[in-house]
């Protein structure tokens, strides 16, 4: 009995996606956790993976299909009755797939016979099958640019923004690189990550009855802790701040289950796991927040390495979809060039989200005298329907504490 | 393998490693004397992982208290340069 792999869904802002490629071939084989597919989201070009040990079976949605969330992509085989059934398509390889111009005829051939007709999108905007990403298409409609004609810089050769931007005349005269403005990367759209920032703030503005805490916590003692620590090691072992935010948070959480979780048409869904989405602001605008599983059990060493990893791959692309989908809560953290207080507005169907200020030196009162201490500011936006201000300051509060002592995180 | 570099070729090592670790900043100009923090929004992530870079690539320590001293590409380099001399002749 075939099983069918189902585009997925990368977050509640997320509607559709467009297959880039197949990582895997049919008849190969697939352990639980491996990435099936690339697909070009909003979120840029993303990893997703299979839930179970299988083999990938016949695909059934094409290179460049836009699809919902939910459309069966390709079946999957159980392991071990794959072998004879493993059906190779005319004998493409993915790599491939990518220049074939499938109906560069002009009229969009009907999906072959043996293919169950895939939900489609709005139909393509140019009868080619060239990969490009959303906003190159609207730009290139707009423009009229023929994509077939433009080499895609983007990965795997698809045509991204930048590529139809350098080809469209009222942008000719433009340099490459707008000094204010840097070029979309490879596989990273802004534009379409604006809309989806959009889609989700509005959501959550609209549907989350925010309530907002804030807390001064002294930093001093941790950030003597981390110098002392970082000062023996080198640069590869090193620690930052927010690996230890990070760490604070999630230890907290566990006494606050009521702030890890998610809604579900208004009922709570409390997760076992934490899962914390670590904010990452994008250079030229957008942000993301993917996951670092279990950051409660990860000691601190594991978890900076995550971190790195994922401000690495948020950088130079490979994000996994089970990263952008599943954290329980996040921590967004100004670093060091913000300003004093962040006020974040909660992920929906998250319930909370704390975010911390840039640590600064301030007047401090200990003992009934004022002395210089490095503070920053905890704020915690908690959503009013699963969880009360005063729980919400017991857990600001109880972070305060946690962060006097370091060696615990 | 540094022995008597010049600041240029220090200079295009420092870029190519800043690069490597922020692929979004390859396509950019950066002066040599820009503040890579203010201007061009390097955060202390990428900081970190520059430093690494360097360090793995130049065999020289940088410890996080002579971080404000590596403020842009050129500063980096005069550091560097700095650093591996003192390699040498230690």
């Amino acid at each position: 009995m075939s099983d069918v792999y189902r585009m997925p869904s990368l977050g509640s802002d997320m509607e559709a996606g467009t297959l880039i490629e197949w990582a895997r071939q049919p008849g190969e084989k697939l352990a639980k956790g491996d990435t099936i597919a690339v697909v070009e989201t909003q979120k840029g070009a993303i990893e997703v993976e299979v839930f179970q040990d299988a083999v990938m079976g016949k695909p059934l949605i094409n290179i460049g299909d836009k699809v919902p969330v939910g459309t069966p992509m390709a079946e999957l085989e159980p392991i071990g009755a794959a072998e004879t059934k493993a059906p190779r398509r005319s004998g493409r390889e993915a790599g491939t797939e990518i220049e074939d111009d499938e109906r560069a005829a002009g009229s969009p051939a009907p999906p072959a016979p043996d293919q169950p007709q895939p939900a489609r999108a709005a139909p393509e905007p140019t009868p080619t099958r060239q990969r490009a990403s959303p906003a190159a298409r609207r730009l290139a409609e707009a423009e009229g640019i023929d994509l077939a004609r433009l080499t895609g810089t983007g990965p795997d050769g698809a045509i991204v923004l930048a590529d139809v931007q350098a080809a469209a005349p009222r942008h000719a005269e433009q340099p490459p690189s707008a000094p204010e403005r840097p070029p979309p990367r490879a596989g990273l759209d802004l534009a379409a990550m604006r809309q989806a920032i959009a889609a989700a703030m509005t959501r959550s503005k609209r549907e989350i009855p925010h309530y907002y805490l804030a807390e001064d916590i002294d930093l001093t003692t941790a950030t003597d802790w981390l110098a002392r620590r970082n000062a023996d090691l080198p640069p590869d072992r090193r620690l930052l701040m927010g690996a230890l935010f990070i760490k604070a948070v999630a230890l907290t959480l566990r006494r606050f289950p009521e702030l890890n979780g998610f809604d579900r048409d208004g009922r709570f869904e409390p997760s076992a796991a934490i899962h914390v989405g670590a904010a990452t602001a994008i250079r030229g605008g957008g942000l993301v927040a993917p996951a670092i599983h279990d950051a409660d059990r990860l000691d601190l060493d594991a978890l900076m390495a995550h971190l790195r990893d994922l401000v690495g791959r948020v950088r130079g692309g490979g994000l996994r979809a089970s990263e952008l989908a599943d954290p329980t809560i996040t921590v967004s953290s100004l670093g060091e060039r913000g300003v004093d207080r962040l006020y974040a507005i909660i992920y929906p169907p998250q319930v909370a989200i704390v975010g911390f200020g840039t640590p600064r030196a301030r007047p401090w009162i200990i003992d009934d005298a004022v002395v210089v201490r490095t503070v920053v500011s905890a704020t915690l936006a908690a959503d009013h329907r699963h969880s009360d201000g005063h729980r919400g300051a017991l857990f600001l509060a109880r972070l305060a504490q946690r962060l006097q002592d370091p060696d615990t995180l | 393998m540094t022995s008597h570099m010049t600041r240029d070729e220090m200079t295009a090592i420092v870029r190519e490693e800043l690069t490597n670790v922020a692929p979004d900043l390859a396509d950019e100009t950066i002066p040599i004397d820009a503040d890579l923090r203010e201007e061009f929004d390097l955060d202390s992530m990428d900081f970190l992982n520059w430093i690494t870079a360097l360090h793995k690539r130049l065999g020289v320590d940088i410890p996080e208290l002579d971080y404000p001293q590596l403020t842009s590409l050129g500063a980096a380099a005069d550091y560097l340069l700095r650093a591996t001399d003192r390699t040498k002749s230690s």
